[in-house]
């Protein structure tokens, strides 16, 4: 592995929940290197989630540092922190969270909305995508149209298509059959493998994590172990 | 896919709901385009501009009489060709049809209203039968009416000196409009002044209720009009002269401030069409919430996010608008069509420039509260269904 791409250093998150204040990450500091296929496991309210949205830009730290692909994105603003995650992260969530009323290839071509790609250039990103995932016979269709697992695909599609160096998965297999699961975990492993993609996922699943090359475990905000 | 593909798709995600509130704003905007045309036309000022004709009626009511002897007074003022007067008759066919009549002296209304067609052996016969009545074609068609007829109508006013109100007319002629405008007001009819002073159970004599005076060609109808009314200033027939468009005006504004009845109907209709679009609007963004956080993650900034939610409302408002004014124009078209050019209701620049105004106005108003709270939505809140 190479140098980290991820590097969270003594980060703490608090939520405030009304009058109570919620600590869900303590204290916690970890790399990931470049290339790296991490699983995030550990029971509910351990921190996974929120673990996840910090290394994905999606919230900021209550206290410690975060730095990925070089940028410390802790210290960014929300416009900043906005066209960061649009160059940098892709996201896989558990419901696929596709636009419905969007045909798949629209769904895919949205976060190139925000380059300044031709409508032309921004077609053939999108088909190479779908080509990548497997589904470029279903670009007319809408979500309702797909599979569970079909969706999902074009969710990675759309992960993929502005090429971040980082995905970051939250349950990308909780709402899928064994098979399918199975179908989808192996295309993360190839995007890992063939394209380089460093890839963080959160899941419940040992079998899921069983496809990553290290799992992390968590509980109570820390990190308890790391297992290849 | 383009942002403006995405708006519109968004648009039209519940397609029901999307046509249905459509159709009120639609409606709403037809409703302002001929409010406000109507609004317009009583609002406007006094145009005497290529005005032939003006009416003169007393200045506090046209229900209060004039002398005819005004008549030498009037023809004397330069600019001044000829003068014509009319009375209300107040006529009623059969049982209880209203009809459009008048008591005039036929040589003069003849003179002074060239734009009538009729032979001129009729307004010979109309001149020499006291008790003839010409009536328009399309008066003669809608009853069957044929010259030589004996026509029994009765006045809503006036009964005869044996105390009753029906009277009998001898029809002696049918008269056309010159062009399709005038032959839409084919709908009148008319009687000898001389024959109903002579016949009225009042005693009513040489009395009218407006003047027509036809003017030369090139004459200033805006002088002659203050010279007659200054003419009669301080005396007990006091008079208002003005043009024949502004007198058809004032006619109608006898139902009251129009202008305010047309202002209030307005803000009624754009207070509810707020209301419904503004509530279609919520639910929209309301439902979307996730869909709105995963736009962020994707990297839309926050101000995009506000952008896309006020350009649906924007869209929306847009569409259902210029369709409504374009009905409008359509509607005032025939209107104006059917009145015979009596009553206009063109949508003008004006129009068109409120309307694009109100358009903006309303989208702001139906949009801003959803786009904020799109705008200010949390991500992570969002996607967890908080």
């Amino acid at each position: 592995m190479s140098e980290p791409m991820v590097q969270v250093h003594n980060v703490t998150k608090v939520y405030e929940r009304g009058k109570q204040k919620v600590e869900v990450l303590h204290g916690l500091t970890l790399d990931i290197p470049k290339g790296d296929f991490v699983a995030l496991m550990g029971p509910s309210g351990s921190g996974k989630t929120t673990l996840l949205n910090l290394i994905g830009g999606l919230d900021k730290p209550t206290a410690g540092e975060i730095t990925v692909g070089g940028n410390r994105i802790d210290q960014l603003g929300s416009g900043q922190l906005a066209r960061w995650r649009a160059h940098n992260v892709g996201f896989v969530f558990q419901f696929y969270n596709l636009m419905p009323v969007l045909s798949a290839e629209a769904n895919v071509e949205l976060p190139l909305l925000l380059t300044k790609l031709s409508a032309a250039q921004r077609r053939k990103n999108v088909a190479v995508a779908l080509e990548v995932v497997g589904l470029a016979d279903r670009a007319k269709h809408k979500p309702r149209e797909l599979s569970g697992g079909q969706e999902q695909r074009v969710a990675i599609a759309r992960a993929l298509v502005s090429d971040p160096q980082l995905l970051v998965c939250d349950e990308p297999t909780g709402d899928l059959d064994r098979k399918t699961a199975d179908e989808i975990l192996g295309l993360l492993q190839v995007l890992n493998r063939e394209h380089g993609k460093t890839i963080v996922i959160v899941t419940h699943d040992p079998k899921a994590a069983g496809f990553a090359r290290r799992t992390l475990h968590l509980e109570k905000g820390q990190l308890l172990e790391q297992a290849a | 896919m383009t942002r403006t593909g995405f708006v519109v798709a968004n648009l039209f995600r519940k397609r029901v709901r999307t046509i249905l509130t459509l159709l009120s704003v639609i409606m709403a905007f037809l409703l302002f385009g001929l409010l406000q045309s109507v609004n317009s036309v009583f609002s406007s000022g006094a145009d005497f501009v290529g005005a032939t004709r003006l009416f003169v009626q007393a200045r506090v009511s046209f229900t209060t009489a004039l002398p005819v002897s005004m008549v030498p007074k009037l023809e004397a003022i330069a600019g001044v060709t000829r003068v014509a007067y009319l009375q209300w008759f107040g006529g009623v066919w059969q049982t209880n049809t209203p009809l459009i009549m008048f008591t005039l002296d036929p040589q003069r209304y003849h003179d002074v209203y060239p734009e009538w067609r009729m032979p001129e052996d009729q307004w010979q016969a109309f001149e020499h039968t006291r008790t003839g009545v010409i009536v328009g074609r399309q008066l003669a068609d809608q009853y069957g009416w044929k010259i030589g007829q004996k026509i029994p109508i009765s006045s809503q006013i006036w009964p005869q000196k044996d105390g009753s109100k029906a009277w009998a007319f001898d029809l002696v002629g049918i008269f056309d409009g010159k062009d399709e405008e005038w032959q839409k007001r084919t709908n009148q009819a008319f009687i000898q002044q001389d024959y109903f002073d002579e016949a009225n159970q009042f005693g009513i004599k040489g009395r009218t209720n407006f003047f027509i005076l036809k003017l030369a060609p090139g004459a200033n109808a805006e002088t002659i009009s203050k010279t007659v009314d200054a003419m009669f200033e301080n005396s007990p027939d006091e008079t208002k002269t003005q043009t024949e468009k502004d007198f058809n005006i004032s006619f109608v504004k006898q139902i009251g401030d129009i202008g305010l009845i047309v202002r209030w109907i307005l803000f009624a209709v754009f207070f509810t069409l707020l209301l419904v679009v503004g509530n279609t609007m919520a639910q929209s963004v309301r439902e979307r919430i996730p869909e709105l956080a995963v736009l962020k993650t994707l990297g839309f900034s926050d101000g995009s996010v506000l952008g896309f939610v006020l350009a649906e409302a924007f869209a929306l408002v847009l569409l259902g608008g210029l369709v409504g004014l374009a009905l409008a124009s359509i509607a005032g078209a025939m209107v104006e069509k059917q009145t015979g050019g009596q009553f206009l209701l063109e949508l003008d620049g004006g129009v068109w420039l409120l309307g694009v105004v109100a358009i903006v106005l309303m989208s702001l108003a139906v949009g801003v509260l959803p786009a904020l709270r799109a705008r200010r939505l949390k991500i992570v809140d969002a996607l967890a269904g908080r």
